[in-house]
């Protein structure tokens, strides 16, 4: 099926990136001008809720910042509100080039897919990183594989495209902090069908990501407990309390 | 001379608490009612005593560090004392920016009323 059929958006979460998100939201657009923008302004202290906004996109400004987690989730909640069928997610950095998109999107247009996840490390992706993430990447793809008992490459890729049923359980819940490795282990327990893809990343053009060393080993650590904990955990979505 | 060796009876009780607390705190974050960022620190203060309480030789030789001469489990309180001063400022620093965030909301809330409210009585 083609894409155009359904009401589709695209979700963008962005912390001070009023260099990057410009572009961002330009490029989406030039891929498919049927495709919505929503830029979730985390709680930015520059201009990228204005610049968004003068290059087109929906924008909603979170009062504070609330991290990853809660300014995606924001986003899905926007796209369930307004009923959107296609949500695709990418990063407001520019790491994620929408000339990847009709890779990332084809298993969920397909029907062989409710969720589909751009993977640096997949076959055919090409990329390289330092030594130590590459050992926390690895440790936290094999962990989530047998968690899943499903391969998978690449836990912390925010490249994604969803179909509604996968929006509905995100909207509903979603991890906080980190959200993507535990992400990909609700979706899985609640059976939806995930499947990756290679993309390849492009550099970040200004700023500087948000990991630092001692983040990432608390990442690491409360990503552990999470999906420890999550192995005793029937697979519940909490009473919605809006 | 008086024993300076961590009493078995001691050492067992001691564990027994610690690993009460483990399995509460993981209770908790596995029914959702304790976030995971805020569990951590817990999770370590109830491992560590766990690890001290159950391992007397460890706890001897600690002591021994820090000149703990008569009673070696006295080493356990400071532990459980500094972790719990440490959970206490933890939550202080999390209660200071809640209730920042709160104030924002606040006036967020009432500065979208208030607009609305203009517009409705403009129409």
């Amino acid at each position: 099926m083609s894409a155009e059929t359904f009401r589709r958006i695209a979700i963008v979460p962005a912390y001070n990136e009023e260099h990057n998100i410009g572009r961002v939201v330009d490029e989406l657009h030039a891929f498919d001008p049927g495709l919505d923008v929503v830029v979730i302004s985390d709680g930015s202290a520059d201009r990228t809720a204005q610049v968004a906004a003068a290059h087109g996109a929906h924008v909603v400004r979170l009062p504070f910042n609330l991290g990853i987690g809660g300014a995606v989730q924001t986003g899905f909640r926007y796209a369930h509100e307004n009923g959107y069928e296609l949500v695709v997610r990418c990063d407001g950095d520019g790491q994620h080039d929408p000339s990847q998109l009709p890779n990332v999107l084809a298993p969920v247009l397909a029907g062989e897919a409710d969720i589909a996840v751009g993977s640096r490390f997949v076959e055919g992706a090409g990329y390289r990183s330092s030594a130590t993430r590459r050992v926390g990447i690895r440790l936290l793809a094999w962990i989530v594989s047998a968690i899943a008992r499903q391969r998978v490459t690449d836990t912390t890729s925010g490249f994604q495209a969803l179909n509604r049923k996968a929006l509905e359980l995100f909207a509903a819940d979603y991890p906080h902090d980190y959200p993507e490795v535990e992400g990909m282990v609700m979706t899985i327990k609640h059976r939806l069908r995930l499947v990756e893809v290679p993309v390849s990343m492009r550099e970040r053009e200004h700023g500087r990501s948000s990991i630092t060393a001692l983040r990432s080993i608390y990442y690491m650590t409360k990503v552990l407990v999470a999906l420890f904990v999550g192995l005793f955990r029937r697979r519940v979505v909490p009473a919605e309390d809006v | 001379m008086i024993a300076s060796g961590t009493p078995l009876k001691v050492s067992l009780a001691a564990t027994a608490a610690s690993l009460v607390l483990v399995l509460v705190v993981f209770e908790l974050i596995r029914s959702r009612r304790l976030r995971e960022r805020y569990a951590l620190l817990w999770l370590v203060t109830g491992i560590v005593l766990v690890v001290l309480s159950a391992w007397r030789g460890g706890l001897n030789t600690i002591a021994g560090w820090l000149g703990v001469r008569g009673y070696p489990p006295a080493v356990l309180f400071a532990v459980g004392l500094l972790f719990v001063i440490l959970v206490l400022l933890h939550y202080s620093t999390v209660i200071s920016q809640l209730s920042d965030q709160n104030v924002i909301l606040a006036q967020r809330l009432a500065l979208l009323e208030t607009k609305l409210e203009e517009r409705t009585n403009r129409r």
